[in-house]
């Protein structure tokens, strides 16, 4: 079902935690849908140097969480806002369909991590970040 | 050390040895169709005939006689059967005006859905509420009967949650108002003495593979005067009550399995029991915000659910599954939907809480080692996904989580 890269992500998540006085934080979906990814990031001159998640959710959902940070990690903050899902979904080797929206949600995630980071800056986010849909999209709650 | 422990039984089970080797003479040595007139093709009728027999004296039916219309009938499967008893019943009452049915909202797909195909048709479905333990009471099934109810369905087994529901009992209700009365006992037939006509069942649904005969066989109980128009049209097989060659191996199969599932119930289920409890209890001191889902009591020997606060099922089996244990979750994404569990929903369980819920059913190859080496394997699983779960984190602070 899963590709061995998930699995690895899976079960090695990196990055997991929390980053106690991050520079933005952002969480997507809800509990209902079964997903849920807060992503914490450290920016320093507008590089990423550290970041963090915590995600409730299926293997998929860990396994998009940990690929996202691995992507962003050490990146401008300007290069992190170009992450796609379908980026994610390639570094994993593929994901099965019924799964692509947990790499939806970790973009979203990561989008919203960063919008926090520009609000926090007095800087408004949505011309450079985008609307960030308020939960997810892939369900009717 | 690392163990392969097989907790999925009401998914599946192991063909035993002794239904394999009842089995094999009809894959290639006596290959005869039963409708055949020689002696060669005979044989498989009376093979057919045996396990008809076996069938009929698991449920407590009449025993089928040579050339007399039986009432045992073999399917491909569980659904099968449910699809021909629903469908069956209903469109042979329409001719009487009798449009309504009733079930519960916690069935198998195979009723559901074949409910919600006839009520495409234009009939009428009542879907009685059960409660927090998956139970209903045969007061509700007496509410819900209308002049025009022709038929009552109630699983015997929720093959979730486990909860054993009070069949005779609505038995009674429904021949006591003149309606007829399937159960779906795919989950219960060896589990739990089953007796079509002291506890008033008109049509009842089982399967092979729940009961160590292969998958892809079935059977349909039904009553002696009840007539039910055939599913699937063709030859005159089963008395022409359902077309197809009868796939011999698999019904001889299905014949020694029953018999041997019914041999000595109480005593199967006692040391499934033993486990199941040992399971439960120990689940339930290692774990914290671990909710049992169903019936403490009134449950399948074998059946144990249990929902785990802030996490997702998917993620514990993948987990259990890298430490060689095999089971099940309600969770949405192992459902193929994007929804958990309706019987997780049905029982009042929230979303999220639904979502992170884990079935482990016992079977006849478990051991006490097997559950001891579950209660090893598990709780640290749970852990290691709260801890990455922020769903944990606000429960731990008495946040809402929904």
């Amino acid at each position: 079902m899963y590709s061995e890269k998930v699995m690895d992500h899976f079960t090695n998540p990196r990055n997991v935690g929390e980053i106690p006085n991050a520079d933005g934080v952002g969480e997507v979906g809800n509990a209902q849908c079964g997903d849920i990814m807060r992503i914490y990031l450290k920016i320093d001159g507008g590089v990423i140097t550290d970041v963090k998640f915590k995600t409730f959710g299926c293997g998929a959902a860990i396994a998009t969480s940990s690929m996202a940070t691995e992507l962003i990690k050490g990146k401008r903050v300007e290069e992190a806002l170009q992450l796609t899902n379908q980026a994610v979904v390639e570094a994993l080797d593929g994901l099965p369909p019924i799964k692509i929206h947990c790499s939806v949600l970790a973009e979203q995630a990561i989008k919203a991590a960063l919008a926090d980071y520009y609000t926090r800056l007095g800087i408004d986010p949505e011309p450079l970040v985008g609307k960030i849909p308020n939960g997810c999209d892939h369900c009717v709650h | 050390m690392k163990r392969f422990v097989y907790a999925d039984n009401a998914a599946t089970t192991r063909v035993s040895e002794e239904v394999v080797a009842a089995m094999l003479p009809y894959f290639s040595e006596q290959y005869g169709n039963a409708s055949s007139p020689y002696r060669f093709g005979q044989a498989s009728k009376e093979a057919i005939q045996k396990a008809r027999e076996q069938v009929a004296a698991a449920l407590g039916a009449e025993k089928p006689l040579p050339n007399r219309l039986p009432e045992v009938f073999f399917t491909s499967c569980g659904t099968e059967s449910d699809n021909w008893a629903l469908k069956g019943v209903m469109h042979a009452m329409a001719k009487r005006g009798k449009r309504h049915l009733i079930t519960t909202n916690f069935e198998h797909h195979a009723i559901l859905h074949s409910a919600q195909a006839l009520e495409k048709e234009g009939f009428s479905v009542t879907y009685l509420p059960v409660d927090h333990e998956g139970l209903i009471t045969p007061e509700q099934v007496a509410d819900a009967i209308r002049e025009d109810t022709a038929l009552v369905s109630v699983l015997y087994a929720n093959n979730e949650i486990g909860t054993l529901l009070p069949i005779p009992e609505i038995g009674a209700v429904c021949h006591d108002r003149g309606v007829l009365f399937h159960t779906d006992a795919v989950q219960a037939v060896g589990n739990v003495p089953i007796d079509v006509k002291a506890q008033h069942i008109d049509l009842l649904s089982l399967s092979g593979h729940k009961l160590h005969a292969p998958k892809g066989i079935g059977a349909l109980y039904i009553r002696k005067g009840v007539v039910l128009p055939s599913l699937i049209d063709g030859g005159a097989q089963e008395f022409k009550h359902r077309a197809g060659t009868e796939n011999v191996p698999y019904i001889v199969g299905l014949g020694t399995a029953i018999e041997a599932a019914c041999r000595d119930i109480p005593a199967r289920a006692a040391r499934l029991q033993a486990m199941r409890d040992r399971l439960i209890d120990g689940i339930l001191e290692r774990i914290p915000h671990a909710r049992l889902n169903g019936s403490r009591t009134r449950r399948l020997p074998g059946n144990v659910n249990f929902s785990f606060e802030g996490i997702e099922g998917e993620g514990m089996l993948l987990w259990l599954d890298q430490e060689g244990i095999c089971a099940s979750s309600g969770s949405a994404c192992t459902s193929g939907d994007l929804d958990p569990s309706h019987v997780l929903l049905a029982i009042g369980l929230p979303h999220g809480v639904a979502h992170g819920s884990l079935r482990l059913s016992l079977g006849d190859d478990n051991t006490m080692e097997d559950v001891d080496y579950i209660l090893e394997k598990l709780p640290p699983i749970v852990e290691r996904l709260r801890a990455m779960s922020p769903v944990w984190e606000r429960i731990l602070a008495g946040e809402p989580v929904e």
